[in-house]
């Protein structure tokens, strides 16, 4: 009895702890648990924002791998353009070979944003005097520019090897690049430079240095030196960002939604209360109709609720509202498990065992319904996770994650609950609902 | 608790076949008049392409100018303007599919003579897009299916996996009826609608056959039919029961959620009693039919 008591103890605490760390986040020292709202990234339709998909428009005859390196600087033109329009919660992800999805969260008029977003790039190149209202210094367009990679070799005589940008000049761009840098060579020190703009944004401004001031640098391929330090990140970025003035494509606004961000936040608090409502609801009706199996059921959902709030956080895990439409299935299923089990234990009882019997009766007897059904719907969930894109995928993950979760609570605490209820001396068929039998019925 | 009723669900089934019949007419000749033009539903964006913006004016909406504005800058993509929302100052403009700079003219355009406007909502989708995402989901879907059909021939047998996917069709016909009748927007969250009737409708089957498969073992002698009834009917307080708790929690979202959401919920109520009734009075049946034939053969 005291070890029955014992268990419901563990039980209660353990749903207080998955609860809490679910609404605050756990410190667990060697790593830490995220709370719901840090852990969860909400859809856009349940938070508002605008989620615009751009498809490059690859020309015939483009080989993969330029492709992808198109794409590559493609990107980073995007995030490059959001950081400087203050789009900084904004995300940029790569989607099948040719698309890009652009995320970003609260924003008011999507299709101006999309506009300013989605304009071809302007790379240039600026001598530090530059001002193109006063008419003074010098200026040269990206279109210069034949190509631009990041290389890691050896940078001068001595063999010292570091990362920079390789730039190939198209022979126009020759003869432009050897003025330019001819000019920045005649500057005072600290002002003989290059700078580089994405969208009138200076990106970078490397030095040139005093023995071009006669000829300027004049060759069909120039390297832009970054300093013995830099990574292969920074010089993969000043070379995306310098090849976005000439990606291979143009990158059409092919999707977009967007939900206004007062919409949002009504669908979020509005669904969390049908959720939090509707979970109450289920509770009641299992405790009215099934008595104490009833509330250890509903012990067993408030458990399950708790854990795969976890899970999802710690899995940071996309929600949006098919993955909502996931998660009501999955409460269902898992109530499910509790129904036909607790079914199965009413029929026993009725057969005239004792509880305990029934309830391991019922167990065995309800496992393998339980164990089809759940299997079939795993199968589907990971199909439609390995081979739908978008949203679908999102309702994938959530419906695996829950079914996997029931299954574990199905299978291990609420069984052992029930066996505690033996032990706690609840052997009255009553408590189970079911009618004790008369004579002669 | 219905293991002593008298009713026999392999007998009526001409009646059930005659209530689905019903049921489904609806969704089947809106899938088979859509190849040949006449869209019956009420298409969103998503699947064919378009533009659908949500503005809210700040004032009562005035849809005839509205419309004249839409026509303006939309010319011939122009296709409709109605008032959406609850709060009576929406309006909703759907067109094809326009550049970015266009709908942002447009929205320009509105806020010049609507000086409170904001955009609601806004999507677009180039029918190229649409189609892909449109076939690819219905591979993933249809791959799925094939998967279940196989897991279940394996546990059970051929038959049955093939009478709990005819289930499956049923319900989802029906939802697609229910697209029809009460014109609601048949957008992208059709298909996690569909994904989650199709998970549900196979679990609510799969927990009958399970108690066939038991029932036979234990008694072999019986008629498939009479242990059909029975399974049906042991299995009847489960198939009621789990019905009404899923059904209280999108009960609860019809009621309180917004009208996204609440336009998703809806056709997941009905797929949701349709996978219940065909769990009870179809799978089964189907299941009884298709081993007559084959004791036939």
């Amino acid at each position: 009895m005291k070890k029955s008591i014992f268990t419901y103890v563990i039980v209660v605490a353990l749903i207080a702890l998955l609860a809490f760390t679910a609404v605050f986040g756990l410190d667990l020292g060697f790593t830490e648990i995220p709370s719901l709202e840090d852990g969860v990234t909400l859809g856009l339709d349940l938070v508002g924002g605008s989620e615009i998909t751009y498809q490059a428009a690859v020309p015939a005859g483009t080989s993969s791998s330029d492709l992808s390196e198109g794409m590559g600087s493609a990107i980073t033109m995007l995030r490059q353009r959001l950081d400087s329009l203050g789009y900084t919660e904004a995300t940029v992800t790569k989607q099948g070979d040719d698309q890009i999805v652009v995320d970003i969260p609260a924003e008011t008029n999507p299709e101006e944003a999309a506009s300013k977003i989605g304009a071809t790039a302007v790379v240039e190149f600026r001598t530090s005097d530059y001002d193109e209202a006063a008419g003074t210094g010098m200026s040269m367009g990206g279109t210069a520019i034949d190509s631009a990679r990041a290389e890691y070799s050896a940078i001068d005589q001595t063999g010292a090897q570091a990362w920079h940008v390789v730039l190939e000049l198209t022979s126009e761009g020759q003869k432009q690049f050897a003025e330019i840098t001819k000019y920045a060579a005649n500057m005072a020190s600290g002002e003989n430079v290059v700078g580089i703009y994405l969208d009138d944004v200076e990106i970078s401004s490397p030095q040139v240095s005093s023995e071009y001031a006669s000829n300027g640098i004049n060759s069909d391929s120039a390297i832009i030196t970054l300093g013995s330090g830099t990574d292969s990140e920074y010089a993969t970025y000043l070379a995306d960002i310098i090849s976005a003035g000439q990606l291979p494509f143009t990158l059409e606004n092919v999707k977009m939604e967007s939900v206004g961000a007062s919409l949002g936040e009504r669908s979020l608090s509005s669904s969390l209360m049908a959720g939090a409502i509707g979970v109450l609801l289920v509770m009641l009706f299992m405790i009215v109709f099934y008595r104490l199996p009833g509330l250890i059921a509903s012990v067993s959902l408030a458990l399950y609720t708790a854990l795969f709030a976890v899970v999802i956080s710690v899995a940071h895990l996309n929600l949006s509202l098919p993955g909502i439409a996931g998660i009501i299935l999955t409460i269902g299923m898992a109530v499910d498990a509790n129904v036909v089990i607790f079914e199965r234990i009413r029929e026993e009882i009725r057969k005239g065992k004792t509880i305990r019997a029934s309830i391991d009766a019922g167990y065995k007897n309800a496992m393998s319904a339980i164990v089809d059904s759940n299997v079939t719907t795993l199968i589907a969930a990971i199909v439609l996770w390995k081979l739908g894109t978008g949203t679908t995928v999102g309702f994938a993950m959530t419906l695996f994650t829950g079914v996997v979760l029931s299954m574990i609570i199905m299978l291990f605490a609420s069984r052992i609950l029930m066996k505690s209820l033996v032990g706690v001396k609840a052997v009255n068929p009553a408590l189970y609902g079911v009618k004790t039998q008369k004579e002669g019925e | 608790m219905f293991e002593k009723m008298n009713f026999s669900f392999v007998k009526h089934f001409k009646i059930f076949l005659i209530v689905s019949a019903v049921l489904i007419v609806t969704g089947v000749v809106g899938l088979v008049t859509l190849p040949f033009g006449l869209n019956l539903f009420n298409m969103d964006v998503d699947f064919l392409g378009g533009v659908t913006m949500t503005y809210d004016l700040g004032e009562a909406a005035d849809t005839a100018a509205v419309e004249s504005i839409a026509k303006d800058v939309l010319g011939d993509n122009f296709s409709s303007v109605i008032t959406s929302g609850s709060t009576g100052t929406q309006v909703t403009v759907k067109s094809r599919f326009v550049d970015v700079d266009v709908r942002d003219a447009l929205f320009h355009a509105i806020a010049e003579q609507f000086t409170g406007a904001s955009v609601v909502s806004s999507s677009s989708v180039s029918s190229s897009v649409s189609a892909d995402l449109r076939n690819s989901t219905i591979i993933a879907a249809l791959v799925a299916v094939f998967c279940m059909l196989i897991y279940i021939g394996i546990r059970f047998d051929f038959r049955s996996g093939l009478a709990a996917v005819v289930a499956l069709c049923h319900d989802i016909l029906v939802m697609l009826s229910a697209y029809i009748i009460f014109q609601i927007p048949f957008n992208v969250n059709f298909i996690a609608a569909a994904l989650t009737i199709l998970g549900y409708s196979i679990n609510a089957t799969i927990v009958v056959f399970d108690r066939v498969r038991e029932n036979e073992r234990a008694n072999k002698n019986a008629e498939f039919a009479d242990v059909m009834d029975l399974s049906i009917r042991q299995t009847m307080t489960r198939s009621i029961n789990t019905t009404i708790t899923t059904l209280l929690t999108i009960t609860m979202v019809l009621i309180l959620g917004v009208t996204s959401i609440r336009n998703f919920c809806w056709p997941l109520f009905i797929g949701v009693l349709a996978g219940c009734y065909s769990s009870v009075c179809i799978s089964g049946n189907v299941w009884v039919k298709l081993r007559k034939k084959k004791a036939v053969e």
